[in-house]
């Protein structure tokens, strides 16, 4: 079993389609959704955490590449301004995913992009806007 | 034998003080007794850093050909509306001003990201800021409009001045309703989901020095990077709180008012901040030396994170309605584990104050001390103690019928 966090952006004509139904049916997957929208001109946006067979969760992939869904993997799309952070590490208590945790030694704030869930809360918690995520 | 301030200051001068971090005298009195500590150490640094309400900045820009008098007129920084209702070219600009565009939070909660707060970090990063005014004329100021970009280095004086900062103990909000809310104290989500907490707990100035018995009126400091000095005790000092048995304050209690060349800061120890669905504030860089005179003083700035209780406060109704209600109290050594227990549930911790910077700004200042390069000040007056008969006043409304 594996784990893949990714950001799938539909074109606006697959909007009406049940893909994401048909690709967990077809290869055998559990799936999350993290986030999801919907702007009919210019498709859609759902960030998905896929969890299945190595096999199955790369070829699901390749699948939704098939119907021409730009796939981008989520880690790449958070990132922290390190400049900007002053390790205070209110982010942290609400951090949903300990994608931000405060080393007890050191006390700096430490981001774990593998772990992010994108929910956005530390973007708008950070109080000096060093948190960004770009989807 | 208690030692004096001025004995202090021919050490440093001398290089002979021994200078610690009011972290590293906690330790030292643990394993040595406060008799010795006292005999050992000079001075103990202390150092916080934090989202700190009432700060500002007033600046005299200089007189223009022909001349214009602000006083009367309209005046902003960076979009941000200042005020000039003192004079022909003087401004004072406030960390939580905000652009009369911002949506405030019209669409709840607003994101309140370019304040007054802000354009201090700009202006103190050197960065050229955008001056526009408008006023009336006269027969001396005939100009009436002035648009022009601003620099630190070419006005006549730029000061900092927080009329109230460094609070010693302060309130950890949780949120006991249903819904998430926006605080000044940060995002609380609903039902004990987080609990926000803003002191630098062992760091803290205040807190090393409860009874205010060398932080006083004149008290020079590290402010902002630079140097400032405590002017005034802080609005809404409240020194008559319920204590501890070693004088803690258990409550928010004492504040300071500071002021200080903002021509000598480094914009790293002045961050403007944004309080999501709340406003804007500045983040400031504060650092206090405190003599140790005598026994006592080791004492007291030996406290630790277990001797600091914080009242816990929600934030849902309590604080908004103004009622005194405190749910529980919890050490900093708790509030630093990362969760506290708060009836039965467990409640994750989130620090609003940066004990990273604290420590830095701590590690400064001693570094300046030993190296002769700050000296310490005898306060030329106390600020208000709990014997003050000083009390926290609550607005007294009276509805103006007619």
């Amino acid at each position: 079993m594996i784990s893949r966090r990714v950001v799938l952006h539909f074109p606006s004509e697959l909007v009406g389609q049940p893909i994401i139904s048909n690709t967990v049916k077809r290869y055998n997957l559990e799936f999350n959704i993290l986030k999801a929208s919907i702007a009919p001109p210019e498709g859609g946006l759902l960030v998905l955490e896929l969890l299945g067979g190595k096999k199955d969760v790369q070829e699901a992939l390749d699948y939704l590449k098939e119907l021409k869904i730009k796939i981008e993997s989520l880690s790449r799309d958070v990132t922290r301004k390190d400049d900007l952070c002053v390790h205070c590490g209110v982010c942290v208590a609400l951090c949903p995913s300990d994608a931000l945790v405060l080393n007890q030694a050191t006390w700096q704030v430490e981001f774990v992009a593998d772990k992010c869930v994108a929910c956005e809360l530390c973007v708008k918690a950070c109080p000096y806007a060093a948190m960004e995520v770009r989807l | 034998m208690p030692r004096t301030i001025q004995e202090i200051n021919e050490k440093i001068k001398a290089g002979k003080a021994v200078v610690v971090t009011a972290e590293e005298i906690t330790g030292i009195v643990k394993k040595k007794g406060v008799g010795k500590a006292f005999q050992e150490v000079d001075v103990v640094t202390t150092g916080t850093f934090g989202p700190m309400c009432s700060s500002g900045m007033y600046l005299n820009i200089g007189h223009t050909k022909p001349r214009i008098k602000l006083g009367g007129g309209t005046c902003k920084l960076n979009g941000v509306p200042a005020y000039c209702g003192l004079a022909a070219v003087d401004l004072f600009l406030g960390a939580a001003q905000l652009p009369d565009d911002d949506p405030r939070n019209k669409i709840h909660p607003g994101g309140f990201r370019y304040g007054g707060g802000h354009v201090i970090e700009e202006f103190v990063a050197g960065k050229d800021i955008e001056l526009e005014a408008s006023t009336y004329g006269t027969d001396c100021y005939p100009r009436r409009e002035l648009r022009s970009w601003l620099n630190i280095k070419d006005v006549n004086e730029a000061v900092l001045f927080n009329i109230r900062n460094a609070y010693q103990n302060y309130n950890v909000a949780v949120n006991l309703s249903d819904k998430a809310i926006f605080t000044y104290m940060g995002i609380l989500k609903p039902r004990l989901g987080n609990a926000n907490y803003c002191s630098a707990g062992v760091l803290s100035p205040l807190l090393n020095d409860p009874l205010y018995r060398t932080i006083g009126i004149g008290t020079r400091l590290f402010l902002g990077g630079g140097e400032g000095f405590v002017s005034w005790q802080g609005t809404q000092h409240n020194p008559s709180v319920p204590r501890t048995e070693r004088e803690v304050p258990r409550r928010p209690a004492g504040t300071l008012c500071v002021i200080g060349d903002l021509k000598g800061m480094d914009a790293r120890y002045l961050r403007g901040v944004s309080m999501y669905g709340y406003g804007t504030s500045l983040g400031v860089g504060i650092g206090i030396p405190i003599p140790i005179l005598d026994e006592e003083m080791a004492f007291f700035t030996s406290v630790a994170d277990e001797d600091i209780l914080a009242p816990i406060v929600d934030y849902s109704k309590g604080y908004p309605e103004l009622k005194s209600d405190v749910l529980g109290e919890v050490s900093y050594k708790d509030l630093r584990s990362g969760k506290i227990t708060i009836g039965n549930k467990e409640v994750p911790t989130g620090p609003l104050s940066s004990l990273t910077k604290a420590r830095e700004i701590a590690q400064l200042l001693k570094g300046r001390i030993e190296k002769g390069e700050f000296v310490l000040t005898e306060a030329v007056e106390r600020l208000p103690g709990k014997e003050s008969g000083i009390t926290f006043k609550a607005f007294q409304e009276r509805p103006i019928e007619r």
